[in-house]
């Protein structure tokens, strides 16, 4: 049961970390993007595939952030300077375009078959108990730092800065700003914790295929960011927490449902979910923690 | 020392709404743009400031082309805008939007952020003094911790003013910079005006308030039907009798 509520625990703070990084780009800046699986599957392939060929997992690790990083450069360059509808279809056709690339090119990534035998983290301790506990450990360090950091750029000029964006972006432009710089170095910065986040998913899994970067995965963190509060960062924290341990627990909820079968149940989680989000778009659009940017 | 605009046109769909309008300013000048709605005087100020490409023409500023330039980067140059519809940055309080206005913070750099953060306070200091300057000059003092998106028309319309100063600008062009501002308050932003205009700062100001406008500028343009009317000493130029007809006669 421990080792069953470390497992929620983990995979609550890597979709922690995705939140994080959309949290920032919605919350904040207002860019609206529907392909941030996309980075996060850049980020699980490349660690997994490096780690593979026997490089280190330090380094897989950032070269997951990096490589998820530097995928974003081209994507906001391209997209950021068009109006902000065009950014959320072209994130999307991006993190298809992954998925799709994932799949067809099976020379690197063994196409639908996956990646299997991903090595561990912490495989010098004994699998199982320890070592998960040691990845929680080192997660929850991650993402307390990836929170100070976010902290620090809301409340410094660099936010400042981003939070006129959202506001205004011809009248930064006026005042001799270029919004599309701060945009992209954001959508770089969320993109390369995505790539974090898919590393530690691929070390933590162990095998990934390409059905694990569908588009659902952009749009539970959307639901997590909506629910918990946008623009703050104990919003992104709430609402991820009470999506995964929704999503985890409701497994169990079927045991007291008669005659719902597994298929019929995980419809089932995904309206709740939608119903949920179309009350809370409803009376409480500020999310649960609300929106420090509204006073 | 001199911003000049020369023949510009500008068509939507064919329909021309500039004309070969040139204007022709010093930088430390004082001057106005009148005419009636729809005459494209804020057109030409879109223009001008690189929010809009013209069909055709020059824009240079004090001997450098500013041809195909971006709107920052005109900005940059020392050429600040406001809007006729304030577009001030709602969810910021008044003095955090002029805190965002200033050049030069190495706070808004991501790697200064983490790297120099004793350096970022010390600006920041400064940069909250002379935001403070600029909020005592404008009389906004009972609003500076307010979130902007909360002020009056007119009190929006002195934030912008407020933000084009915090650039340390050249010249600035103010689209209507007394559009629902009381006129007790009309009188000091004039004074302001032309304390600052003493300073050497120009002003090229787009307005539908003759009276404050005549009395403010040296030279006055008058734009009708997209293309210029009329230009010179303001007196002047107001007892011409096209300038009675195209303006005067349509408002009063």
């Amino acid at each position: 049961m421990l080792s069953y509520l470390l497992a929620i625990a983990i995979i609550t703070l890597i979709y922690l970390l995705l939140s994080f990084g959309l949290s920032l780009q919605y919350g904040s800046v207002g860019l609206i993007n529907f392909g941030h699986v996309g980075f996060f599957a850049i980020g699980a392939y490349t660690s997994a595939l490096l780690a593979l060929s026997g490089v280190p997992l330090f380094a897989s690790f950032c070269a997951a952030a990096l490589a998820a990083g530097l995928t974003a450069w081209p994507i906001g360059l391209i997209s950021l300077r068009l109006r902000d509808d065009y950014f959320a279809i072209v994130t999307l056709g991006f993190s298809e375009t992954v998925r799709i690339i994932i799949v067809s090119e099976k020379w690197l990534t063994n196409g639908v078959q996956g990646v299997p035998g991903i090595p561990r983290l912490f495989s010098s301790l004994p699998v199982g108990f320890e070592a998960q506990l040691a990845t929680a450990g080192l997660l929850l360090a991650v993402c307390t730092l990836a929170a100070l950091a976010m902290w620090r750029i809301i409340k410094s000029p660099f936010g400042r800065i981003i939070q006129a964006i959202r506001d205004n972006e011809d009248a930064l432009k006026a005042l001799g700003k270029d919004p599309a710089r701060f945009k992209i170095q954001v959508l770089m910065l969320s993109s390369a914790l995505a790539g974090l986040a898919g590393a530690f998913y691929a070390h933590y899994i162990t095998f990934i295929i390409p059905e694990q970067f569908v588009p659902l995965v952009t749009f539970y963190v959307w639901m997590a960011i909506i629910i918990g509060g946008v623009g703050r960062i104990s919003g992104a924290i709430v609402g991820t927490v009470l999506l995964m341990v929704f999503l985890e627990g409701s497994r169990f909820l079927r045991d007291f449902i008669p005659g719902v079968t597994e298929v019929e149940m995980a419809s089932l989680r995904i309206g709740v979910i939608g119903l949920l989000l179309i009350l809370f778009t409803l009376y409480r659009p500020q999310g649960i923690m609300g929106d420090y940017t509204k006073r | 020392m001199t911003f000049e605009a020369v023949d510009i046109c500008k068509a939507f769909d064919g329909f021309e709404v500039l004309r070969n309008v040139s204007i022709s300013m010093p930088l430390d000048g004082l001057v106005g743009l009148i005419g009636p709605n729809g005459a494209g005087k804020s057109t030409l100020f879109s223009v001008i400031s690189g929010f809009m490409p013209p069909s055709s023409g020059h824009v240079t500023f004090d001997g450098m082309s500013m041809d195909g330039m971006s709107a920052s980067a005109r900005a940059r140059q020392g050429m600040v805008r406001t809007f006729q519809v304030p577009k001030e940055f709602s969810h910021l309080t008044v003095r955090e939007n002029l805190m965002a206005a200033a050049p030069g913070q190495a706070g808004e750099s991501l790697s200064g952020l983490f790297l120099r953060p004793g350096l970022i306070r010390q600006q920041e200091k400064a940069l909250k003094a002379r935001a403070d300057e600029v909020i005592a000059f404008l009389r906004l003092d009972r609003v500076a911790d307010s979130s902007a998106g909360l002020l009056s028309g007119g009190q929006k319309k002195l934030l912008e003013l407020g933000r084009a100063l915090m650039v340390e600008p050249r010249l600035i062009l103010l689209d209507e910079p007394f559009a629902g501002v009381n006129p007790v308050l009309i009188a000091e932003i004039m004074e302001r005006i032309r304390e600052l205009n003493g300073r050497g700062i120009g002003f090229f100001i787009i307005e539908h308030d003759l009276e404050a406008l005549t009395r403010l500028v040296s030279h006055l343009y008058v734009m009708d039907q997209g293309a210029i009317l009329a230009e010179g000493e303001p007196a002047a130029v107001l007892a011409e009798k096209a300038v009675r007809d195209a303006y005067l006669g349509g408002e009063a």
